[in-house]
């Protein structure tokens, strides 16, 4: 039995619609990732799963059990951390855990093996208020107040989001250690390079799904040749390679600029010297690795 | 059951952790009601009166000096025909005439007893009060120096006479007012605040997705008020009794169960207001706007209800806080059992049904 099923879910708020008849499912222990933009559907998928909201159409199950008839029995085995942390800001570290525990009828001690990893870190600051934590330790405590009943299913919405770059790093890592323990973890993020960390992944824009697979065959699935273009007048050179005939796609990415050529094999000497005429003249022009994020923009692409 | 104490020891962190919601819980029920109290009935100083002397003695001029040589009074007038009573306080300048009977010092000395009357204009009854006891006490402080050869003690009796406001009312006014209105605000302001509160920080999102009922989160969100607004509810009781010596004539037990009725009310209300109010601020403003003008103009406790308008009449019939109101006097000043209160105290049950009952029916399992 999968650990999640989705099928053809729907769901609008007054005139914008957030999930359009989408489907898919996630199995057992899986760690699967939901990438999208801000807007992409993904808290409303998210709290459909919790319960927390009623689908329009379709339906939804988690670990076999109806998201809408059997909300109860959901609420018992579904870890959930919300967008922002949802923590209790005047109350301590150890308060907030302890307070979790006993709302789903657990003690610390009973499950401390689960988040020993992950509260060990922040367990030196156990007595301080939670409102005085940094980001990175609330989005720790948070996480342990989410694993602290043994959820069969952790749902994480947006988890790294106004993290530092260090403390999300750490917090992956500890998402593929608590894989280990048979938990199913659901898992949104807008940010891109996240995606290569997930057993699968769903590319969500606009309320659709894209492509559900894992990193690796997305990235293998990239159709054309992807090069790097980089000047010294990188929004020059967004303008002038937009004006250059035959390119399927040019958007800035990092410090350079990504195109991909209508045909496979691009005249690299072509395109080098036409943008030379047009005043590059430190001009590089290099095949590139596609990444989830061209990937993404791709699939965007076709989509409109 | 132990999720329900977990939760309750949660909010209990919270209100005792945040010194705003302590300063109200308990600063604001003190505050007022020394507030109501003493404004009203502030110091005397030397209030203006009139003395009628009908005797003209060596005693009545000892007592006279004695009593504006304490400086309470200062003497504005002096009266010396019985018509000019009325007339004098008609102009509203003076709130005591005292008035010594004729033959003053030979009644003392041969019936060992003579009389003094205080007449007071009880417009405003706390100050009527606060002038005829210490007008009283002057008196019966001087009756007390003086004795005769044979050691036989006089008695010289005083008798107040409140004109205008013979009953006095509104005197001890501000005990239930105050009462009704404290526990109005803390425990339907509070908790509603309190709910929102985890709205507003996105908690709620999370107590939801738990397997806490929302039975428990109300019982849980709304126990540690109940004991903190009975306690209060004592406190101000207490203050009454012991600063302001409100009397307790009725049944104790009656007393404070009809509280605990009123706090509960309060709280379903409460809870109500919370459960359509989406952010902290909307119902500190319902709560404002809908409980607390409401209770202290609409209740009886600042303006009489039979001199309101009919429509105002009407609308003061849904406001709890009048038949709170009309409950802790009964009980305290005329002593009645609940035989003659029943009805209010069923309207209170009835009110708070309809709310517990709205509440739970507008409490959502869900986000939406």
């Amino acid at each position: 039995m999968p650990a999640v099923t989705v099928d053809q879910l729907r769901k609008s708020y007054q005139d914008t619609v957030a999930l359009k008849k989408e489907s898919f499912r996630v199995e057992p222990g899986e760690l699967f990732g939901v990438i999208g933009p801000d807007g992409a559907g993904k808290t409303t998928l998210f709290r459909i799963l919790t319960t927390l909201l009623v689908p329009d159409q379709g339906q939804a199950r988690v670990e076999g059990f109806d998201v809408v008839k059997d909300y109860r029995q959901i609420r018992h085995i579904t870890g959930y951390m919300p967008g922002e942390f949802s923590l209790y800001m005047d109350l301590t570290v150890a308060e907030n855990l302890r307070f979790f525990a006993t709302i789903f009828d657990t003690t610390i001690e009973e499950n401390y093996h689960l988040i020993r990893d992950i509260y060990q870190q922040i367990e030196p600051f156990k007595h301080r208020l939670a409102r005085n934590l940094s980001g990175g330790m609330k989005q720790k405590l948070a996480l342990s107040c989410a694993l602290i009943h043994k959820p069969r299913v952790l749902i994480l919405d947006e988890p790294t989001t106004g993290v530092d770059a260090v403390s999300r790093k750490e917090f992956w890592e500890m998402l593929i250690q608590l894989k280990k323990q048979d938990i199913t973890i659901l898992v949104s993020t807008p940010y891109m390079d996240e995606a290569g960390l997930c057993d699968r992944v769903a590319l969500i824009q606009q309320g659709s799904i894209m492509k559900i697979d894992s990193p690796a065959r997305i990235l293998e699935d990239f159709p054309r040749k992807l090069w790097a273009a980089r000047s010294n007048q990188p929004y020059k050179l967004l303008q002038d390679l937009r004006e250059y005939i035959d390119l399927a796609s040019v958007y800035p990415f990092g410090d350079s600029i990504h195109i991909t050529h209508k045909r496979d094999e691009m005249d690299k000497q072509q395109l080098e010297d036409f943008l030379q005429q047009r005043g590059h003249p430190d001009i590089e022009v290099a095949p590139a690795r596609p990444t989830i994020e061209d990937c993404f923009m791709d699939l965007m692409n076709q989509g409109t | 059951m132990k999720r329900f104490v977990g939760f309750v020891r949660k909010e209990f962190i919270h209100i005792f952790r945040d010194r705003r919601t302590l300063l109200i819980l308990f600063g604001m029920p003190v505050a007022q009601i020394l507030i109501f109290g003493y404004v009203v009935t502030n110091e005397i100083k030397e209030a203006r009166i009139a003395i009628y002397d009908q005797s003209k003695d060596a005693v009545t001029r000892e007592i006279t000096d004695k009593i504006l040589s304490s400086g309470y009074f200062r003497l504005a007038k002096r009266i010396e025909d019985e018509s000019q009573i009325e007339e004098t306080f008609q102009k509203g300048e003076i709130k005591e005439i005292i008035v010594f009977e004729p033959h003053f010092d030979e009644k003392l000395s041969q019936e060992k007893s003579a009389q003094v009357q205080i007449l007071l204009d009880a417009t405003d009854a706390n100050m009527a009060n606060l002038l005829q006891s210490y007008t009283a006490g002057i008196i019966s402080d001087y009756s007390k120096n003086i004795r005769f050869d044979n050691g036989q003690m006089p008695v010289i009796q005083t008798r107040p006479r409140m004109l205008f406001n013979n009953e006095l009312k509104g005197v001890y006014m501000f005990v239930p007012g105050t009462m009704a209105l404290i526990l109005m605000l803390v425990t339907a302001m509070m908790t509603s605040i309190s709910i929102t509160r985890e709205k507003e920080m996105g908690t709620m999102e999370v107590l939801l997705v738990s397997p806490l009922k929302s039975i428990q989160i109300i019982a849980g969100k709304v126990m540690p008020y109940v004991s903190l607004a009975f306690l209060n509810g004592v406190v101000i009781l207490a203050l009454g009794y012991f600063v302001f010596d409100m009397p307790v004539h009725g049944n104790i037990i009656l007393l404070l169960s009809e509280t605990l009725l009123y706090i509960v009310m309060a709280l379903s209300l409460g809870i109500f207001i919370s459960t359509v109010s989406p952010t902290q601020q909307v119902a500190m403003f319902v709560s404002m706007f809908a409980l607390l003008l409401p209770t202290m103009l609409l209740s009886g406790f600042i303006f009489p209800i039979e001199n309101m308008p009919w429509p105002l009449q009407w609308l003061s019939t849904i406001i709890p806080a009048r038949y709170f109101i009309v409950l802790i006097k009964n009980i305290m000043i005329k002593g009645t059992g609940l035989l003659f209160i029943w009805k209010e105290t069923l309207i209170l049950l009835l009110m708070t049904v309809i709310f517990i009952g709205l509440s739970i029916r507008n409490f959502k399992i869900r986000l939406e």
